[in-house]
């Protein structure tokens, strides 16, 4: 990749963010192309945030919420589960490759895990090279079109 | 009262749109004493070449139906523009792309390769594809030049208003036109006319279930869909949920069909697929990856489903080449 | 503030002292912030939490007349609180705040200066984006209702329910067992003053049996737990007992004639019980109740031998599992620990050889009121002339508990005392390394150092029974490593005493998913703060005593009992609580009554209005998931302060540069 990957990673409040916090309190090293949004639960998360993210540059999207039966808001990650489900099986029609987006479950305990899974999520999206959504949306030569 | 001046045009479109003008039936006589209609291509016959003689802004409105999938789709769309004070995008497929826009999900070379050369009606044996220019003896014969990708109206010229519908609906055709035609002070631009803000499951008068779960996805052309409930509390995909109500609910409630979207995504909602498949996946009946997935493998194609008429002005707007 | 209002943010970036500056260039944030639309000013600080820190928000707050403020700093979850308290001194709404976490997820994981830069510009331009959207959020007050509901009866719900009932208060102390008492009722001594157990707890039980203000539940255990701080509904199931406690007169009769007898509980199996029993001579309630699984009657419908000597007729054979109602405004979670017994405890022979005991085993065998009154005996009754305490069973080992127990070492010392105390027999102490750290905890082990115990530095391998010399001849040979003398051991004894860990408690797992609590990895509650706040929880109003959170001592489980007392009283005298205002909310204009948010909301907060066909929320049980307005599909549900246009903007923003 001839750029420095971007990815944008979802965490939810209680168990994820806080996991991440600790591998900060850890100082646990990672990959510093992950760009951290908190919200309150995976189960906020909708789809288009993901797309949304794509979109605007990201080369890969990672969710991560608490493990399953251990939601803060006892069922919101197997809300975002079954959406992470879906998108996946509907974004290969769009030619951006499954592997881009990923769920993970982290636990308020689990900074190392958090560490290694952006670490290891950072290598599989470098390995895809950039998605450069942006850039494909402009037209291609020929087409006299100009965006407004 | 001078008669307002008025154009319609169609690009990358079926004519369904036309025709639902026409099925407001004899309201058009009223059409036609308060409008002088100066471009019709599918009712009368006027030349490109007219309009371009026109002044800048000459003509009051425009209503402009089809998708941008051309050269020529565009070049209209800007002459257009240019000589309207009003242009109104018209329909599905000038508001979000349309079903021409679904081709976003496959290439270029791929299309005209299936239209040209691999579709079994075709006898091609030389393969040759159509290109903008073509050599031939004495001179250069042109056609316009088959884009990329489709595009909405108003990603190529800044547009009015927006009457969304795969074809909007001749009562709120007419509400418009009367509209345009009383000299009313119109809503502020940008604004979608002929359509609600609430969605469709505001009118559907469907009993719905509280608590949803889909246990499998069914499909409409395997059963015979209870008529009084919920499409989603019988398995059925209705994109209902996700799109503006005024359509008259011509499809669920007339052909006790599905809706499937055309009237657009609700005010609020920037991405009509995604917000269904977060809508819609939570009502999945497993916590299973695995059983999720043989759920979702009920239907194939979810892109194709969940962006119909809105692939244009999508997010992700087509497939990556 | 109107939503249209032209906003005026502020940047106030932190060096928190060098952490963030070491790693992250101050400078270039602050000028990349300030060339950010609608940023008005942008400053770094040593401290930004610091008073002076915080004095400086205040004024350009007032200079800049600034609406919108962003710290770039340390994580929210530390000091999101202490800048939105600037913000409303200076007469902003708080929700007018964003801080970007440039600290734990910058600074301190990232090694490269330029990328942890590049990253913190990203954070803050984030925040700057997301923060212009904010909206001024009300504060919500609500009653704390007084009553405090106590889980867990050992000696940490003891002591916070004795707390808060001698206030003035009212207390529900449920315990799943008869008795309260806990642990701290099976031990005969305890470290390092050696004073006897039950004198000191004793007391303290009686006063709970007795104290006015508190609502004793016993064989009972919370079922749900719903609402919020101030106002929880709990619901608590108390099982069958099959005597009236009303009637019965504690005379013991029924327990004589029992002709049931079972493994007794609370002698760890080393003594029987009947069917009808009472946990322990001292328990309180110190009335009997009927075990269903083993009484005759209640399986085969014989005997009823109780019914008949019972004289004030107590005996109730129809008696039912009930359900209780209470509400309460706190929550104090003193569900304690149990002892671990690690697969490995076969590898020392345990359920294999007489003699071997666990430490709760050994704490009765050695309890005056014990299956021995009091006597170290051996299985055949003789006197032990040689015993080993074989230390971190389970504990400080990869494969079971990675943690230590904390307290096995100092029981241990214990055991040797009062083997050496009781029989004169010689001790061995096989220890990985002794943690002493307590008060006069220390001291207490140079004195039995002082009394002839045998300290071997090493783990012990596996215990034996086959001889290699007479002198092994019929005992149990501890087979360990001397890793100070780097010799391997082989210590014939007549007894070996494993010294098991401490684990969380059986229905940690209920009380998780109840009280929304989280667990470490090891299955102890966490704490909101491991320093700062380490009795209160992320949930507001629950708070965690004694061993649920990790194992402690006595004296640590009776202060952190006193602690959570204290947090319960304070929301009683204070009355009120101001409650996160961001909770979801339904957009009449919008929602069109399709009722898919009505299945998603986990707190049955909405509900289908007929009258008006939509959705209404209700806000007091909203505890602001998000996941309605993830899944309302024309945007009618909003997630209050987490609004899409919020994120979105926070997406490009992130992206940007």
């Amino acid at each position: 990749m001839n750029r420095d990957p971007k990815i944008v990673a979802f965490l939810c409040h209680w168990c994820s963010y806080t996991g991440a916090d600790l591998a900060g309190t850890s100082r646990v090293k990672y990959s510093p192309h992950v760009r951290i949004i908190r919200i309150m639960c995976s189960g906020r998360i909708d789809t288009a945030f993901v797309l949304k993210a794509l979109r605007e540059g990201a080369d890969g999207v990672l969710i991560c919420g608490c493990h399953p039966g251990d939601c803060h808001y006892q069922s919101g990650n197997d809300k975002a589960l079954k959406r992470h489900i879906m998108l996946k099986q509907m974004i290969g029609q769009f030619g951006v490759e499954p592997e881009r987006i990923r769920l993970e479950w982290i636990s308020a305990s689990e900074g190392d895990l958090f560490a290694k899974i952006v670490d290891n999520f950072t290598e599989q999206v470098k390995n895809l090279g950039p998605l450069n959504w942006k850039e494909t949306m402009r037209p291609k030569s020929g087409e006299y079109h100009e965006q407004t | 009262m001078s008669k307002l001046n008025l154009g319609i045009y169609w690009a990358a479109s079926c004519g369904g749109c036309d025709v639902a003008i026409l099925d407001i039936h004899e309201k058009i006589l009223d059409v036609n004493d308060a409008c002088r209609i100066h471009l019709w291509p599918i009712a009368m016959d006027f030349k490109y070449e007219d309009i371009k003689e026109l002044e800048d802004s000459f003509l009051d409105v425009t209503l402009f139906n089809g998708a941008i999938r051309n050269s020529e789709n565009e070049e209209l769309a800007r002459l257009l523009r240019r000589k309207s004070k009003v242009m109104v995008s018209f329909g599905s497929c000038a508001h979000t792309g349309g079903i021409p826009a679904l081709a976003n999900l496959y290439d270029k070379t791929d299309l005209l390769n299936r239209v040209y050369v691999e579709s079994e009606s075709t006898v091609n044996p030389e393969k040759i594809i159509p290109t903008p220019k073509t050599e031939v003896e004495e001179s250069c014969l042109e056609i316009p030049e088959f884009y990329d990708r489709v595009y909405s109206l108003a990603q190529v010229v800044d547009v009015d208003y927006f009457v969304p519908g795969c074809p909007p609906n001749p009562e709120r055709i007419w509400e418009v036109l009367e509209l345009i035609i009383s000299g009313k002070e119109l809503p502020p631009k940008g604004s979608v006319i002929g359509a609600t803000n609430k969605s469709l499951c505001d009118e559907c008068e469907r009993e719905k279930k509280d608590d949803k779960k889909i246990a499998e996805f069914r499909r409409i052309d395997r059963m015979i869909p209870d008529p009084e409930i919920c499409f989603l509390d019988q398995g059925l995909i209705c994109l209902g949920p996700v799109t503006r109500g005024g359509c008259g609910l011509q499809c669920v409630k007339q052909s006790a069909m599905p809706c499937r979207g055309c009237y657009g995504l609700p005010p609020d909602i920037s991405d009509q697929g995604a917000k269904m498949i977060s809508s819609l996946a939570p009502l999945i009946d497993s916590n299973d990856p695995d059983k999720i997935k043989e759920i979702l493998d009920q239907q194939p194609d979810l892109a194709g489903y969940f962006y119909r008429f809105s692939m244009s002005e999508s997010y992700l707007e087509r497939k990556k080449p | 503030m109107a939503r249209n209002e032209e906003s005026r943010v502020g940047v106030f970036v932190c060096h928190c002292g060098v952490n963030i500056s070491s790693v992250v260039n101050i400078d270039k944030v602050v000028q990349a912030a300030s060339q950010q639309e609608g940023v008005v000013v942008a400053k770094d600080y040593k401290f930004m939490c610091s008073t002076p820190g915080q004095e400086m928000i205040l004024a350009d707050i007032k200079e800049h007349k600034l609406n919108r403020i962003i710290v770039a700093a340390c994580s929210p979850r530390l000091h999101e609180e202490t800048f939105k308290k600037v913000l409303f001194t200076a007469g902003l709404n708080p929700y007018f705040f964003q801080m970007a976490n440039i600290r734990e997820q910058d600074a301190w994981v990232t090694e490269d200066k330029e990328l942890a830069t590049g990253k913190a510009i990203s954070l803050v331009t984030g925040a700057i984006r997301r923060v212009r959207l904010h909206e001024s959020l009300p504060t919500r007050e609500v009653d704390i209702k007084p009553g405090v509901l106590v889980i867990g009866g050992g000696i940490t719900g003891i002591e916070a329910a004795l707390q808060i009932a001698d206030a003035g208060h009212k207390v529900v102390l449920v315990e799943r067992e008869p008795s309260i008492g806990g642990h701290m009722a099976q031990f005969d001594k305890t470290f390092p003053t050696l004073d006897c157990s039950a004198c000191i707890l004793t007391p303290k039980m009686n006063s709970v049996g007795t104290h006015p203000n508190i609502n004793l539940m016993t064989s009972s255990e919370v079922t749900d737990v719903s609402g919020y701080i101030g106002n929880y509904d709990v619901t608590v199931k108390t099982k069958a007992r099959f005597v009236n406690h009303d009637l019965c007169t504690s005379c013991g009769d029924c327990m004589e004639k029992c002709p049931v007898k079972v493994p007794s509980e609370f002698d760890e199996g080393l003594e029987k019980r009947g069917a009808i029993y009472t946990l322990f001579p001292q328990g309180v309630p110190n009335k009997p109740v009927i075990d269903a699984e083993n009484c005759l009657m209640l399986i085969k419908e014989k005997c009823g031998l109780c019914e008949k000597v019972c004289e004030p007729g107590a005996i109730d054979f129809k008696d039912r599992e009930k359900e209780t109602s209470i509400t309460v405004g706190s929550i104090i979670t003193a569900t304690g620990y149990k002892f671990a017994k690690p697969s490995i405890l076969r590898d020392y022979g345990y359920g294999i050889f007489d003699n071997v005991l666990t430490a709760p085993e050994f704490e009765r065998l050695n309890n005056s009121a014990g299956p021995t009154v009091g006597e170290i005996l051996l299985k055949d009754g003789g006197k032990p002339q040689s015993v080993a305490i074989l230390h971190c069973i389970g504990s400080r080992d990869k494969n079971f508990n990675e943690y230590c127990s904390k307290v096995c070492c100092m029981y241990s010392l214990k055991f040797s005392h009062l083997v050496k105390e009781k029989t004169g027999a010689e001790v061995f102490e096989f220890y990985i390394d002794i943690r002493a750290a307590g008060k006069s905890y220390e001291e207490f082990y140079d004195r039995i150092r002082e009394e002839d115990v045998h300290f071997i530095r090493g783990k012990v391998g596996s215990v034996t029974n086959i001889p290699l010399n007479d002198e092994e001849k019929g005992k149990l040979v501890v087979i360990a490593e001397n890793t100070l003398a780097g010799k391997r051991l082989r210590v014939p004894v007549d007894m070996v005493i494993l010294s098991t860990g401490l684990e969380c408690s059986d229905g940690v797992t209920d009380m998780t998913r109840m009280l929304k609590l989280s667990i470490d990895k090891d299955g102890f509650f966490i704490e909101k703060h491991p320093k700062l706040a380490p009795t209160e929880t992320a949930t507001d109003g629950i708070y965690i005593a004694g061993c649920c959170s990790g194992p402690k001592d006595i004296p640590e489980s009776v202060a952190s009992a006193q602690a959570t007392a204290a947090m319960a009283l304070k929301l009683i005298s204070k009355g009120k609580v101001e409650v996160e205002a961001t909770t979801s909310w339904i957009n009449e204009e919008l929602c069109a009554g399709c009722k898919l948010c009505i299945g998603v909301c986990p707190y049955n907060a909405i509900e289908y209005d007929e009258e008006k066909g939509i959705s209404i929320l209700n806000e007091v049980l909203c505890k602001g998931c998000g996941t309605c307005a993830a899944t309302c599909p024309n945007g009618a549900a909003m997630a209050r302060h987490f609004n899409d246009q919020q994120i979105l903007n926070e997406i490009e923003g992130v992206l940007l540069s």
